[in-house]
């Protein structure tokens, strides 16, 4: 391969993912389903996550540390909800740690945890497999 | 002590790599009993284990190219007191992030769960490092083997891709979850990718040296492969993000770059009966012993990482043990390999001159305690990966039953940790003996 055909590889693939990654920072916004829960709060709460270092045991849409269980709809799920959520944050657990977290604060986790759960599903159950290995997600409702 | 700070960094990576697994063994337990170590809970010692072993491939890798440039390559260092720089940034940026573990300040990212001031020195010791790097490669006349790309790649890569993963500071990103995960993990993906880029360029440095082939590095087939890497790397990222309902087209798009590693697939098949016959002829020599470990965990961890890129096998396998098994079965089967190897090379080098090798014998002991263990660790992260997803997608069994059938899995993955930490301890001590003489 010359010098002449590697670099053209090269600045083509370089173009390719600029173009790519401005394509990708501003695409999404319209679809985040949760935005109109999107409280002060809920930011508050999403740094208090970060804060907390909650993603080392726990997992958002699957990503995280594998300690503890995928948080995403917590808020929701069955046998879940607010109430339980506010009682593991009021006083931990046996693997989970008392973080000794004040009123405001559980009050914020729990919007931005609210906020999350709008924005969409995992785990996944309810899909199809199409059969070139793709998975068509079906929306909210229950497995018919 | 006045070594050569290519020497100091692999020392410090050596360490960080024991140290690294010491906290990994400790979460390990902390998964079967729980309260085990509770002056160390799993929310500290988890990322003190990432950050030490990451911290160890690329202090391994960056160590091994300030050595190999003006040693074997005739390109001396364009500047020899900037490593020295970026040597005692790195330390310190290395002692405030475990300080700042220890007591429990977080900015709460995956892999980089601390503070993000923290970023400024790392950014600052890579722009030298970069810098001094691409003063030294432009002096040459001839045409770059391969490698020299591969780290140009990296060395670029990781600063763009590490700063991008800062994006979340501003609300812009932060504020949209779905945004926030995507970009995040279109960072991470190629993050992960750059780091691959230095060791891969390593291990194609190495098996230059060793086999005394330098056409391979100049040939056709390594720069089409490393144009392969370089457009995984820069686009197979969504594979991480499948159930993110981010547009469609991102992961589609992710799915068919990331089976375009099937060729790399079928060039390890195809070249099959020839590696083995290397790895026998050349068993004698430790750097390409594990040199020829690397080509079979590339060969298992390929096979893994194309499954779980199927969409149909992900949204079982995703936020599984499985992803354990494919993250650590590559840093430890792959890249851990592939820089041990860079460090026995090395370690033969400077021991030319004095005339003494390392300890075979207990290299060897640890070598196929670390192997043998590792394929079984393996084994059992992809077995509780199984049983969770299963649980999880198609009976919704609670978590906490979930994880009760996991146990036994989880103490073979334990126990089988313990016994990598032990195999590791006799290759990296054996190791640091030499490289402190
Ligand atoms: C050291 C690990 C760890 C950390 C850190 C941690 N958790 Fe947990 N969490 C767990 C475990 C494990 C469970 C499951 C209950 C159990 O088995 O004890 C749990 C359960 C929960 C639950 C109940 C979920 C359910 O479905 O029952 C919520 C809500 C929760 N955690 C929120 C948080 C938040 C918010 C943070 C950060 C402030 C956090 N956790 C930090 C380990 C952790
Ligand atoms: C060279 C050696 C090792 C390397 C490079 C390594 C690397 C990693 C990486 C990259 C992760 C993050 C995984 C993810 O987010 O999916 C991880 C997690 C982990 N590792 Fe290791 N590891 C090593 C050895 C070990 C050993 C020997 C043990 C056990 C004794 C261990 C225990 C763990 C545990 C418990 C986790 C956390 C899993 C979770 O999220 O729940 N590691 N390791």
């Amino acid at each position: 391969m010359s010098l002449l055909h590697k670099r053209l590889f090269f600045w083509s693939l370089f173009i390719a993912f600029g173009i790519y990654t401005v394509v990708v920072f501003t695409d999404d916004a319209g679809d985040d389903m949760g935005a109109e829960y999107f409280t002060q709060e809920a930011a508050n709460g999403k740094l208090l996550y970060q804060k907390y270092n909650c993603t080392a045991c726990h997992q958002l849409y699957g990503l995280g540390g594998y300690m503890g269980p995928d948080l995403t709809n917590v808020m929701s799920a069955n046998g879940r909800g607010e109430f339980i959520v506010r009682a593991f944050l009021k006083s931990g657990t046996q693997k989970m740690p008392n973080f000794n977290l004040t009123d405001d604060e559980i009050n914020d986790l729990v919007a931005y945890l609210s906020y999350v759960d709008k924005s969409g599903i995992s785990p996944v159950r309810d899909f199809s497999i199409n059969a070139d290995g793709t998975v068509e997600v079906f929306s909210n409702g229950a497995k018919e | 002590m006045n070594k050569p700070t290519s020497i100091l960094f692999i020392i410090t990576g050596l360490l960080a790599l024991l140290l690294g697994i010491f906290f990994g063994a400790i979460s390990a337990l902390q998964f079967i009993l729980p309260g085990f170590f509770e002056v160390l809970p799993f929310f500290k010692s988890r990322p003190l284990h990432v950050s030490l072993v990451v911290a160890w491939i690329f202090s391994a890798a960056v160590g091994g190219i300030y050595y190999y440039l003006p040693n074997h390559c005739n390109l001396p260092l364009y500047s020899k007191q900037l490593p020295r720089i970026h040597f005692a940034l790195f330390i310190l940026t290395g002692l405030l992030i475990i300080i700042s573990y220890m007591l429990g300040k977080f900015g709460g990212r995956e892999y980089w769960e601390f503070p993000p001031v923290l970023a400024i020195p790392i950014i600052m010791g890579w722009v030298l490092f970069g810098f001094n790097y691409f003063k030294t490669v432009m002096k040459k006349k001839e045409p770059w083997p391969v490698y020299l790309w591969m780290w140009a790649t990296g060395v670029f890569f990781f600063l763009f891709t590490f700063s991008e993963s800062y994006l979340w500071l501003l609300p812009y990103f932060r504020n949209n979850v779905i945004r926030e995960l995507t970009v995040q993990w279109k960072s991470y993906g190629a993050l992960v990718g750059s780091w691959n880029m230095l060791v891969y360029g390593t291990a194609i440095f190495v098996m230059e040296k060793l086999s005394n082939d330098k056409t391979v590095a100049l040939s056709r087939l390594s720069f089409l492969m490393y144009f392969l890497g370089l457009t995984n790397l820069m686009f197979g990222w969504a594979h991480h993000i499948y159930i993110v309902p981010s547009a469609p087209w991102i992961r589609h798009f992710a799915y068919f770059i990331s089976m375009t590693e099937l060729l790399i697939l079928g060039k390890l098949i195809w070249n099959f009966s020839h590696t083995i016959k290397q790895a026998k002829d050349t068993y004698g020599n430790i750097a390409s012993r594990f040199m020829a470990a690397a080509d079979v965990w590339i060969f298992i961890n390929l096979i893994l990482a194309l499954l779980i890129s199927i969409p149909a096998i992900n949204i079982y396998t995703h936020g599984t043990h499985i992803t354990v098994a494919h993250a650590m079965g590559s840093t430890i089967g792959i890249n851990t390999m592939i820089l041990l190897s860079s460090c026995f090379y090395i370690i033969e080098q400077t021991n030319k001159a004095t005339g003494s090798g390392p300890n075979n014998k207990l290299i060897g002991w640890g070598f196929w305690i670390v192997n043998s263990c590792l394929l079984v660790f393996f084994i059992s992260l992809v077995a509780a990966g199984i049983i969770k997803g299963y649980y999880t997608v198609e009976n919704e069994l609670s978590f906490q039953e979930i994880m009760q059938k996991t146990a036994p899995a989880l103490t073979v993955f334990v126990a089988t940790g313990l016994g990598i930490f032990a195999g590791m301890l006799l290759i990296v001590l054996s190791a640091l003996r030499k490289l402190f003489r």
